[in-house]
């Protein structure tokens, strides 16, 4: 056939790719590409902002922990309440809160009950610390920074309010309500409520009103005229004062019970305030009287108290009192337990690794081996524990929450990681290398140990490292193993004494209900955090540093 | 004690290390080519000799010197002081005389406790120089036994070889015993449990009442161990968790595999792992700081209760926890998928989207399938989340508003603070253990081979 009669063949149009259906077709298809693509986009946004808001959530309310508020105190250390020849056993509690008394002369007697509330309850020992340290001062005035208590500390730094919204926004509305269909009035400067009432005689005996049930009297009127409202909300619309008016209404009165009538009432205060001024402020309950207000702000203004940098969060060991509690019991707690399980994990992981990789023969006792490892990897880690419990603590009889135990038990949950992580590393070397060593005379094991182990040791340590950072997060196994324990000392820090982890502080420190605590526990998240930062871009550094591609 | 006994072995098998090596290099006369092994394969088993055996008599001893001194305090009490003691009562009266033992005396006890706290001060001391003694025997009769059989044609590095096999054999067999371990601590426990509870009522009763008082003649009084709540209650949570993960973690591994450039993948994959890497007690206080309340206020405000633990919020929270597994366990799935199919389905003109949901997604929905599997049974096993997040009383409930509690929750709650493992109450965590060990178990067990055999179909 020649290129012209090619040429001149009309050509065949089975479909027209260019009509309008087609066309819609196409971009129909496209568009379906695009959803796609966004839904995947989308995800990945999601993702990535969801891990934004946990870091930035636990950054801002962690950081005011990093610091710490102190005043300045000049003690006297009276020679009368601490004796110089027994110094441990002085009354430290007086001398600390005479000297703080002393920077309020103005202060009444009965008003010290709230002031000594300013200066944290740990302030007495921190005096004694020093004056054991120090006893030559015993009989001087020493200039001495103690720590604030958790309220102040908070207010100085402005996480708690001096004053709080005394109304839910529920009831906010439900004011604006009241206000808008005229039912508040003010009268002697005390708004009040007018609304029919059945003063109902299940609740109200009308031979002894006296006696009545107002309050569900006045709760039934208002939910008559906010039938979907909740209760709660309603409820604290009146205060006593106004069950007292009712009251001495219908008893004036008691043809008016079993009867709809209007009665003008008075509101509660934060009702009656919001009527007024349009906002409803209570002192935040953390803090006693308002009084305290003045004499904070007198410190201020004297400039007696300061903000440092929180070193006792690194130096100090738990405590009942935020400001107190410092995370040093559960680093070394948790150091223990690392140090622990890398000793038993390193050399378990690495021996079984070689033995599967290098040596084992291919029957059932290894393929049972080599399944099991893979299946342990995948266990919870709650029945670890459960195992600890068992077996380490009832079986063995090992001290109760000691970082020994706690080493064992997460060493049982990184070895499956070593082993993985060897076993990948073992196989990277080629082969050429065994055999040329093998060729030169060596033996077997003589292979492995002078050749393929340096070679696949970056490998190893990285596998090994990762590990040990999920072993460092792990809280479930350690808590069953009794390592939450409260250690308010750092004396006893050892092997075998009870102790508590980083990841287990956490936990105990979220569970209090101390505001102080929540920023603690996310300062100790961030220290965490940080350790597993360290640690994983250790591995990473080793891995390309060290990694060799054949 | 037992610090310092461990640095003399050590030490004493260092010595024999290079005792051995040294002798080994005597023996040779100067010629090393003469000896059968290097001389530090003689050191290694001298060392291996001395360290090994005396290492294990000391782990030995410790671990059974207790339980023994023990029984022999038992035996030694007067009679007419311990007959007819109920057992908590003896448990009281030994960890009486141990914490005299110790220095601590509460009150003043009876003669009879001070001599057997004496008694048990002597044996300990007597149990720990025994210890040292034996130990220390050991290793140097081992020491000089080993240098005797030192010569020239001595085969030590085959010696020094088989030691080695045998320490990787049991270290791999480690893996075992401790799966071991697991089962059998779950069930000798678990069927503790079953004797005191039937196992009809823990399987199928609709409530679950652990908190019963622990005082003698009450344990009847109260006490439900019906475990359906519980078991439906971790479904639910692994449920939602799942449905958060599973979209978000699959589109993911689409647009990572198919859409994404390279400098994008190479930024956003590791931010993924650190979703991953992040600990469980972070998420758990995440969910009560943010999420539980975040929610609670977003349901106030479109007039919905929404409970402060929540279902919702502890499965969401761990829904977060599992995108990354998701997504990475997606996209080893579909990058496996032979570039052949790609291929042709792009030849054939279809788009992107098309040849991913017709072609790529089915042939890679065995290993995704197993992926979410795995998931699933990390969800279960969960426990920090949970035990932050979840509620504590078991209601039967479907509503995700409302707090239920799980497995996990459970074992928490039973065993924190108690260690006595002869009520129902601790007794019934390992019976929730043993469940939760079955259940992940077979979750693994079938996601590893719906996995496995999908790889063998393209390979």
């Amino acid at each position: 056939m020649s290129d012209a009669s090619i040429a001149h063949r009309p050509p065949v149009r089975s479909h027209d790719w260019g009509s309008d259906t087609a066309r819609a077709r196409v971009k129909r298809r496209y568009m379906y590409d695009r959803i796609l693509q966004g839904l995947g986009l989308g995800s990945i946004g999601i993702a990535v902002v969801l891990l934004g808001i946990l870091l930035s959530s636990l950054i801002s309310t962690g950081y005011p922990a990093f610091m710490t508020t102190k005043v300045t105190l000049e003690v006297f250390v009276d020679p009368k309440s601490v004796k110089p020849e027994n110094p441990g056993k002085g009354r430290y509690r007086k001398i600390t809160h005479d000297a703080f008394y002393k920077l309020f002369p103005d202060a009444k007697r009965s008003d010290r009950r709230h002031l000594k509330k300013i200066i944290s309850a740990g302030a007495p020992f921190n005096v004694r610390r020093h004056v054991l340290a120090n006893p030559e001062v015993i009989g001087k005035t020493i200039k001495l920074t103690v720590p604030l208590s958790d309220p102040y500390d908070q207010l100085y730094k402005g996480v708690i309010p001096r004053e709080i919204e005394a109304l839910s926004p529920g009831q906010k509305e439900l004011g604006a309500v009241l206000k808008e269909r005229g039912l508040l009035s003010v009268k002697n400067g005390q708004t009040l409520l007018t609304l029919p009432v059945l003063v109902d005689d299940n609740n109200v005996d009308a031979d002894e009103p006296e006696d009545g049930e107002y309050g569900p009297v006045l709760l039934a009127a208002m939910r008559k005229l906010f039938p979907r409202a909740s209760p709660t909300i309603l409820r604290e619309v009146f205060a006593s004062p106004s069950f007292k008016k009712i009251k001495a209404e219908v008893v004036a009165d008691p043809s008016l019970v079993g009867r709809t009538t209007e009665f003008t009432l008075p509101v509660s205060t934060p009702f009656d305030s919001l009527h007024r001024t349009g906002e409803a402020k209570v002192l935040n309950p953390r803090f006693g009287t308002a009084k305290v207000f003045t004499w904070f702000d007198s410190l201020k203004e004297r400039e007696l108290i300061s903000s440092h940098f929180s070193f006792e969060l690194f130096t100090n060991a738990d405590s009942r009192f935020p400001e107190q509690a410092g995370l040093l019991g559960a680093i070394a707690g948790s150091f223990f337990s690392l140090l622990v399980c890398f000793f038993l994990s390193f050399v378990a992981g690495i021996a079984a690794a070689i033995y599967l990789e290098e040596f084992a023969p291919k029957n059932k006792l290894t393929d049972l081996i080599e399944v099991n490892i893979n299946n342990l990897a995948a266990v919870p880690s709650v029945v670890f524990g459960l195992l600890g419990l068992a077996v380490f603590l009832g079986l063995f009889g090992l001290p109760r929450s000691s970082p020994l135990v706690g080493g064992m038990v997460l060493s049982l949950m990184t070895l499956p990681t070593i082993i993985i992580a060897t076993r990948a590393a073992l196989k990277a070397v080629p082969p050429s290398i065994r055999e040329a060593a093998l060729g030169v005379g060596a033996s077997k094991h003589q292979v492995i140990t002078h050749h393929v182990l340096p070679l696949a040791m970056p490998g190893i340590l990285t596998g090994t490292i990762i590990g040990l950072a999920q072993a460092l997060g792990e809280t479930a196994p350690l808590l069953l193993i009794g390592m939450n324990a409260f250690i308010p000392s750092i004396d006893n820090i050892g092997l075998l004494e009870a102790a508590t982890a980083l990841p287990t502080q956490i936990f105990s420190w979220a569970d209090s209900p101390e505001r102080g605590f929540v920023s603690r526990t996310s300062a100790a998240i961030l220290i965490l955090l940080g350790f597993l930062f360290i640690m994983n871009a250790t591995a990473i550094y080793l891995r390309q540093k060290f990694e060799r591609r054949w | 004690m037992v610090g310092y006994l461990f640095i003399a072995v050590i030490a004493i098998a260092l010595a024999g290390f290079f005792v051995g090596s040294a002798k080994a290099g005597r023996a040779s006369g100067g010629r090393l080519a003469d000896l059968h092994s290097l001389p530090g394969f003689h050191g290694g088993f001298i060392a291996a000799w001395v360290g090994i055996p005396s290492l294990i008599i000391i782990l030995a001893w410790l671990l059974f010197q207790g339980t023994f001194i023990d029984a022999l305090l038992m035996n030694s009490l007067p009679e007419e002081k311990v007959s007819g003691l109920k057992k908590a009562e003896l448990d009281l009266l030994i960890s009486q005389i141990k914490s005299a033992a110790g220095g601590t005396v509460f009150g003043e006890p009876e003669p009879f406790v001070l001599a057997a706290a004496e008694q048990y001060n002597t044996w300990y001391a007597i149990s720990r120089w025994a210890m040292v003694a034996v130990v220390l025997a050991i290793s140097i009769a081992a020491l000089l036994y080993t240098r005797s059989k030192i010569s020239r044609r001595f085969r030590a590095r085959h010696r020094v070889e088989r030691v080695l096999d045998g320490v990787m054999i049991f270290c791999s067999i480690a893996a075992i015993l401790t799966t071991f371990g697991i089962v059998m601590s779950l069930f000798v426990e678990a069927m503790r449990f079953f004797d005191r509870v039937s196992p009809l009522e823990f399987f199928f009763g609709l409530n679950w009442e652990p908190q019963i008082p622990i005082r003698d003649g009450q344990v009847t009084a109260g006490g439900a161990f019906g475990a359906i709540p519980v078991f439906v209650g971790t479904l639910q949570i692994a449920f939602l968790a799942m449905l958060v993960a599973t979209p978000l973690g699959l589109f993911s591994a689409i647009y990572l595999t198919e859409y994404a450039s390279n400098g994008f993948r190479k930024v956003i994959k590791p931010v993924l792992e650190v979703l991953a890497g992040i600990p469980t007690v972070v998420y758990g206080f995440f969910a009560v700081l943010v999420v539980a309340p975040a929610m609670r206020e977003f349901g106030a405000n479109i007039g919905i209760e929404i409970a402060p633990n929540s279902a919702i919020a502890a499965g969401a929270v761990m829904g977060i926890m599992l995108i990354p597994f998701v997504s990475s366990l997606s996209d080893d799935a579909i990058t496996a998928v032979p570039d052949a199919m790609r291929d042709g389905s792009y030849g054939l003109g279809a788009t992107k989207g098309e040849t991913i949901v017709r072609v790529l997604l089915p042939a890679a929905l065995p290993g995704i399938m197993g992926g979410i599997l795995l998931a699933t049974s990390r969800a279960i096993g969960e426990t920090m989340i949970v035990v932050m997040a979840a509620g504590i009383i078991a209601t039967l409930t479907l509503n995700p508003l409302e707090p239920v509690t799980t497995v996990t929750v459970q074992i928490v709650t039973l065993l924190i603070g108690d260690s006595e493992f002869d009520n129902p109450k601790t007794l019934a965590a390992f019976a929730l253990g043993l469940v939760l060990f079955v259940v992940t178990l077979c979750l693994n067990v079938i996601a590893q081979r719906i996995v496995q055999k999908y790889r063998e179909a393209y390979e």
